[in-house]
């Protein structure tokens, strides 16, 4: 038997054993400092008191969390961040598959109206938080100047408590919604041409055929599209940031933004571990009740 | 079966048509008022009556706007930030994607499970650490801060080790025959076909990491190391500047404009990008 000179076998086979642990290694490495160790960090960090009053972290259970469970300010942050979600999501999903639906037809300047729709999703939100800071301002700002012709006398949209939460829903849903539309268009079509010819022939009418083929058969998709709206809902912060700062008096405070400025204006470690971990203990709860339901469907499909 | 009859069912699509219409001129009226405010001319003061660019358009916005914010070293960090992490992400998540794919080892399933993780937990969720991270590292307020957190990829390596699964067997077999080592082999023959893949992964890091505003507005602090997002945001916030709208807005289409054109020019690759990506 012909050995090879340059590679002995003992040597070749173990480069070959540390072969795929040396290909994963950048990956593991990053994803271990910046994803595991931070996990395993705020998760503990959450049991400690360390803020401007205990410098050095001490150890207190579950004290933070205790802190924010009897604090008024911090039940406003997961009001206002469940209700941006329950009423954003529904609205932009919903929305985005009406305009699919219309947008799927043949017509002149379809492809205009797609884009008229889809661009706001190609903007930072920073610019479109910018954007629509301008829109709703008192005065002269183009939302009250347009509802002026309705009757509707000048508003301080962002300066009111009870509509500055839905100002900043009417950006998402600007912002989100062609994005969410794309998905429904892709899989509108997806969908097999010759079941709708025979329900056509078979005179159904359009809202029969949506009701009882379209949309079922979209299944995949909305769920698709709703668990990432649910994510981006839960994450919403730059527009809080550039538009409201969490006021007026914590009407647009949300999880993210409480977050920050736990950590950054009122330098509460702790506190924002505390709050890191209810993120991200909502976010995964959200994610296994979609995957539990998703293998659920998948069985007897 | 009773139906309407054609000419009302066809009044009635194009009632549809309408309401589509004046949306989705609703929809593109926040673009065209920001386009038309920022030629407006600062010594005219906006109202209800003088809405749009008023009546003496001009640039002087755009050049007070370069003036006060150094927009051009925003623009510089911005791609030099989306190309790094990029660039790092295509070959880390080639290799991760390439060992996943195609070698049988032990403790394979735990280590996928930990990469995964990354998809669940969010980043933005982890700033107390990550930013306390970066402070220790010495490298707060650098570009290479902005850049780290995001050098592995778990998405990507999902997508990489979902394509080269795709690649026949044999194919890599028949190269090893003739002596190809393991990243001739990824290179001849699993990267080519997954260029869609890439080009896709690809185009969605780089939406998603131009747009990204938390993350560098919490560890940059100077003009040196931010990117457009973050830039954006300290010209609208300033005081003074804060309430002069047509610098504001002149600076917003500094930000959106080139990519609003790139966009244009790029629409099908855009939006087939968003769709194979989703998330990130």
């Amino acid at each position: 038997m012909p050995t090879d000179s340059l590679t002995p076998p003992g040597r070749a086979r173990l480069s070959s054993v540390a072969l795929p642990y040396l290909l994963l290694l950048p990956t593991l490495f990053f994803i271990t400092v910046f994803t595991l160790w931070p996990l395993a960090r705020v998760v503990y960090g959450s049991l400690f008191l360390q803020n401007q009053a205990v410098q050095t972290p001490r150890f207190a259970g579950l004290a933070n969390y205790q802190a924010l469970a009897i604090d008024p300010g911090f039940r406003d942050v997961l009001t206002n961040t469940l209700v941006y979600v329950v009423v954003t999501v529904p609205l932009s999903a919903g929305l985005a598959l009406i305009l699919a639906l219309l947008l799927n037809r043949e017509f002149r300047a379809r492809g205009l109206a797609r884009l008229a729709f889809f661009y706001p999703a190609m903007l930072p939100m920073v610019s479109a938080a910018t954007i629509f800071l301008f829109m709703y301002t008192p005065g002269y700002g183009l939302l009250n100047v347009f509802l002026s012709f309705f009757g509707i006398t000048n508003q301080n949209w962002l300066g009111t408590p009870s509509q500055a939460l839905p100002a900043l829903m009417l950006l998402g849903l600007w912002k989100q919604t062609g994005f969410y539309m794309i998905f429904f268009l892709a899989g509108l079509q997806a969908l097999p041409h010759d079941i709708f010819e025979s329900a056509r022939l078979d005179g159904a009418s359009a809202l029969q055929t949506i009701r009882y083929l379209t949309l079922p058969l979209l299944a995949g998709t909305t769920l698709f599209v709703t668990t990432i709206a649910v994510v981006n809902a839960f994450e919403t912060v730059d527009q809080v940031y550039i538009m409201t700062g969490g006021g007026p008096v914590n009407a647009t405070n949300m999880l993210l933004f409480n977050l920050y400025e736990t950590l950054f204006n009122y330098l509460d470690v702790g506190k924002a571990s505390a709050i890191s971990v209810i993120l991200i203990a909502i976010l995964l709860i959200f994610t296994a009740l979609n995957f539990f339901y998703t293998e659920r469907n998948a069985t007897y499909e | 079966m009773n139906k309407p009859p054609r000419s009302w069912r066809s009044w009635l699509s194009s009632l549809w048509l309408v309401a589509l219409g004046l949306l989705a001129l609703g929809w593109t009226m926040p673009i065209l008022w920001t386009l038309a405010v920022s030629i407006h001319s600062p010594d005219e003061p906006l109202s209800a009556a003088n809405l749009w660019w008023g009546s003496a358009p001009t640039l002087a916005n755009f050049s007070q706007a370069f003036d006060i914010a150094p927009f051009a070293q925003y623009y510089v960090n911005t791609i030099l930030i989306t190309l790094g992490i990029l660039a790092v992400q295509l070959v880390t998540i080639c290799l991760a994607g390439y060992a996943l794919a195609r070698f049988q080892f032990r403790g394979q399933n735990v280590l996928f499970f930990l990469i995964m993780l990354q998809m669940l937990v969010p980043s933005s969720a982890l700033i107390v650490s990550n930013y306390a991270t970066i402070v220790s590292l010495h490298v707060f307020d650098t570009l290479l801060a902005v850049m780290v957190p995001f050098f592995g990829s778990a998405f990507g390596t999902f997508l990489m080790r979902q394509t080269f699964k795709q690649v026949p067997r044999e194919l890599d077999d028949a190269a090893r025959m003739d002596g190809a080592n393991w990243w001739q082999t990824l290179w001849h023959i699993y990267i080519p076909p997954a260029r869609p893949a890439l080009t896709a992964f690809a185009l969605s890091s780089i939406s998603f990491h131009w747009n990204d505003f938390l993350w560098p507005l919490i560890v940059t602090n100077s003009p040196s190391s931010r990117p457009l997002t973050v830039g954006l945001a300290v010209l609208t916030q300033l005081g003074e500047i804060g309430a002069q709208w047509p610098l504001v807005t002149a600076g917003t289409v500094i930000v959106v404009g080139p990519l609003l054109v790139l966009f244009l020019v790029f629409q099908r690759q855009f939006i087939d990008s968003f769709l194979h990506s989703g998330l990130k």
